[in-house]
């Protein structure tokens, strides 16, 4: 179990949700300090040897499963991948029983991804590794949100007062929903759209600061700090949320004209897989404001933060205090990643 | 054998009787009531009911007994069991077993193995179409000689209209009760909780307040239309409430029932995604359970019902949304009402009566019950409203143990369960029953 920020204990990170600010910040802090490991050309620090990760992916993922792994291999722990398909799980063994089995190999800690939100929730009930959710469902989708705050507060270095909009179909995001949970907690103000059946009014009342409701793509971007695009999920066309592609492009697709209506240095994020043409014009993908691949590095790096937080030695962290560096215990633990590379301070960075 | 229910407090809303009576019971049958000071007639059996409440058999109008098909969630006999427990005289069993009980061979079955259980009274209830498919009217005529005591296609309500209006016509023909469980599945397509904050926080789909309440609507139309007794099931929402009061203000033949759980959890009890807050209807907001609340108060709402659905453990450890709907409910009900509504004063006693015997029997037409009347059957519940209890579901009668309420502590239970004159359940601290041996006292 792991002192993570305020006293709190955090034994898995199952959402951002029930995360304190202090904790988000500690979780960012701690990613810094694993950025540059990717930088090297020797990528790999000790930290994790000896110690177990468990991809466990019900649903089919490239970038998240990768990151993962990439991440607990660039920590030398050893990373195991297993990759079932939902329907195969449907004929035979259940989620407990395939969370029993792993447990009985004594994982460090289990990365799962699942169909059915609160499946991470389930599986923290049986095992006693640490379980990191890698997207439950519509539920949360815990390190996306924190590599994409990685990636704002690297670019805009505060998120107070921070204006950020997220433009697509929000019903059924866990992107959208850990962000909006992670962005007011850091102080940013959060505006969403997209089409009325993929924006339900009750999302105003998600979080008790208020999540603005609007209709128009071009009026959540006025302003905009930061524009988040979410994917459209064809696989769920079949409940017909809007007519067709072609018209989702027209008025929920993001071209370089609604930029300009947006803050002169807005950044422009979206969380993958990308339907180009569609949610998002290849002029603004490729664009100078777009961080899109921004995003996948640092996504290596916040997954590095976060199992070294669950699965290491994490509980001989001193939490560090706002405005400090990363804690001495910090350095010894990431195996002197400091002693090669800038040594992060946060809020002074350019 | 005489048993003599003395020194109670004897409530029955059917003869506007709230007193402190004796109730005298004699082969199956209630005599009838008389005063403490009356003289007891030699060796009769004395039940010591001092303090304690004394009212005709509950009836629960909507379980799900699983036999046949299902056996390894319940079993007609463990059913019953856990009825007894509860506090109920008498059980409705929903036709979606497998197979579905659309026909009279499997309503005669029903029957046969509640008679070899011999502890509840079991009353099944028919299909209103075959196989519950909504396509063709299932034969009324024959399940009702068989015995059933109303028709439902519970769970999968007649989606079409037209349909339904036939369904009714149909049953009207029989006087049968046509019982609906208001869902219209184009609304609720994928729902597994409640549609509102809650969904949303926890990303699962959520199935509208107005799936329940189109539905709701349309069937008193239809009930307006075709003169058909019409019967809503647990409803669980404001809107839903309301249509009730509305057909009841222009007099149509309206009744509708309410689920503990429904008056007791909201949507926020979902957050940790644990399969027993997962039913259908599901738990409502804050708002829907007040209206539930007032339906009670006021009237509106004419039945407390459990929709006692037992599910094996391993289908409730699945994931939330892969997990099968519904709670087992039977011992918790009584509980529930004599914390959350008598006890809070929603209720009075004689209105849990009113809810729990008097109107399901007049409902159901069950001739002989929901009474104290002269040669009723004698199917009692005995209730101590200042018991303090917890439920324990490790020793719940019922074969399974899918219940959100397990630990719950309540001021007000059942102690004993009379059915046809015989004891089958009792409280091991209550009513140790003694004979009389003097015309004017009771041994104790």
């Amino acid at each position: 179990m792991t002192e993570l920020g305020n006293g709190f204990k955090l034994k898995h990170l199952l959402g951002i949700r029930e995360l304190s600010a202090d904790q988000i910040v500690h979780l960012l802090d701690t990613a810094d300090t694993f950025r540059d490991v990717s930088r090297r050309e020797i990528k790999k620090v000790p930290a994790l040897r000896g110690r177990t990760v468990i991809n466990l992916f019900f649903e089919p993922s490239t970038r998240t499963r990768t990151s993962f792994e990439i991440a607990a291999k660039r920590l030398s722990a050893d990373a195991i991948n297993i990759s079932v398909s939902t329907s195969s799980v449907s004929k035979g063994e259940t989620l407990l029983d395939t969370a029993r089995n792993l447990q009985a190999m004594a994982p460090d800690c289990i990365v799962i991804r699942h169909s059915s939100a609160g499946a991470p929730h389930h599986l923290a009930k049986v095992c006693d590794a640490a379980i990191v959710n890698a997207g439950d469902g519509a539920h949360e989708h815990p390190t996306q949100a924190l590599l994409d705050a990685l990636t704002i507060r690297e670019h805009k270095h505060s998120f107070d007062g921070l204006k950020v909009a997220i433009i697509g179909d929000i019903l059924h995001s866990r992107v959208a929903r850990s962000n909006i949970y992670l962005l007011a907690k850091l102080g940013a103000t959060v505006c969403v759209a997209g089409p009325g059946t993929l924006v339900p009014p009750e999302f105003a009342g998600l979080i008790e600061q208020g999540v603005r409701l609007e209709r128009r793509i071009e009026d959540a971007v006025v302003d905009a700090d930061v524009v988040m695009i979410l994917r459209v999920q064809r696989e769920r066309q079949t409940d017909a949320f809007f007519p067709s592609m072609r018209e989702y492009a027209v008025h929920y697709g993001l071209h370089l004209n609604h930029l300009s209506l947006a803050a002169p240095d807005a950044i422009v994020m979206h969380p993958g897989p990308m339907n180009r043409g569609i949610e998002v014009s290849s002029e603004i993908a490729d664009g100078g404001r777009s961080l899109i691949l921004d995003q996948v590095t640092n996504g290596v790096a916040v997954r590095m933060a976060v199992l070294y937080l669950l699965a290491g030695v994490g509980h001989e962290l001193e939490v560090p205090r706002k405005g400090n560096t990363a804690t001495s215990s910090d350095s010894r633990a990431t195996g002197g990643v400091r002693g090669r590379t800038r040594n992060p301070k946060r809020g002074t960075r350019n | 054998m005489r048993l003599l229910i003395q020194n109670g407090y004897v409530i029955d809303p059917s003869q506007g009787i709230n007193a402190g009576k004796n109730l005298m019971l004699e082969d199956g049958r209630v005599v009838g009531l008389s005063s403490y000071s009356d003289p007891v007639p030699d060796g009769v059996e004395i039940f010591d009911a001092t303090g304690l409440v004394v009212a005709p058999g509950f009836i629960d109008m909507h379980v799900h007994l699983r036999e046949p098909g299902q056996e390894y969630k319940e079993t007609i006999a463990s059913g019953a069991a856990a009825a007894v427990a509860g506090g109920f005289t008498t059980v409705c069993a929903m036709p979606n077993t497998n197979p579905i009980n659309d026909n009279g061979a499997v309503t005669r079955f029903v029957i046969e193995q509640a008679q070899r259980a011999g502890l509840a009274n079991v009353f099944p209830i028919g299909a209103i179409t075959k196989n519950s498919d909504g396509s063709e009217l299932a034969e009324m005529g024959e399940m009702k000689d068989a015995g059933i005591v109303a028709v439902s296609d519970d769970g999968r309500p007649v989606p079409s209209a037209g349909m339904m209006r036939r369904a009714m016509e149909y049953a009207r023909g029989f006087d049968l009760p046509v019982i609906d469980h208001c869902e219209d599945k184009t609304l609720a397509r994928g729902g597994v909780m409640h549609e509102g904050h809650w969904s949303l926080v926890l990303g699962m789909r959520g199935m509208p307040a107005a799936a329940e309440e189109v539905d709701a609507e349309r069937n008193c139309l239809l009930a307006e239309l075709t003169g058909a007794r019409l019967h809503l099931a647990h409803l669980s929402t404001r809107g839903a409430i309301e249509a009730v009061r509305r057909a009841k203000d222009k007099g149509l033949p309206v009744t509708c029932e309410v689920a503990p759980h429904h008056w007791t959890l909201t949507d926020e009890a979902v957050q940790n995604y644990d399969t027993n807050t997962k039913m259908s209807p599901p738990l409502r907001s804050r708002d829907h359970l007040e209206a539930i609340l007032e339906g009670l108060s006021d009237g509106t709402v004419d039945a407390i019902a459990t929709d006692h659905a037992p599910h094996h453990a391993d289908e409730k450890a699945l994931e939330y949304d892969q997990a099968p709907f519904g709670i087992v409910g039977l011992e918790t009900s009584v509980g529930l009402a004599m914390e959350r509504l008598v006890g809070k004063g929603i209720i009075s006693l004689d209105r849990l009566v009113e809810l729990c015997a008097t109107n399901p029997a007049r409902i159901l037409q069950l001739e002989g019950r929901g009474t104290f009347k002269a040669n009723a059957h004698a199917d009692i519940t005995i209730i101590d409203p200042e018991m303090t209890w917890s439920f324990d579901v490790s020793r719940s009668k019922s074969k399974s143990r899918n219940t959100p309420f397990d630990g719950y502590a309540f001021r007000g239970g059942v102690v004993a369960t009379i059915v046809a004159g015989r004891i089958v359940f009792r409280h091991p601290d209550y009513g140790r029953v003694t004979v009389s041996r003097a015309s004017h006292a009771s041994v104790t």
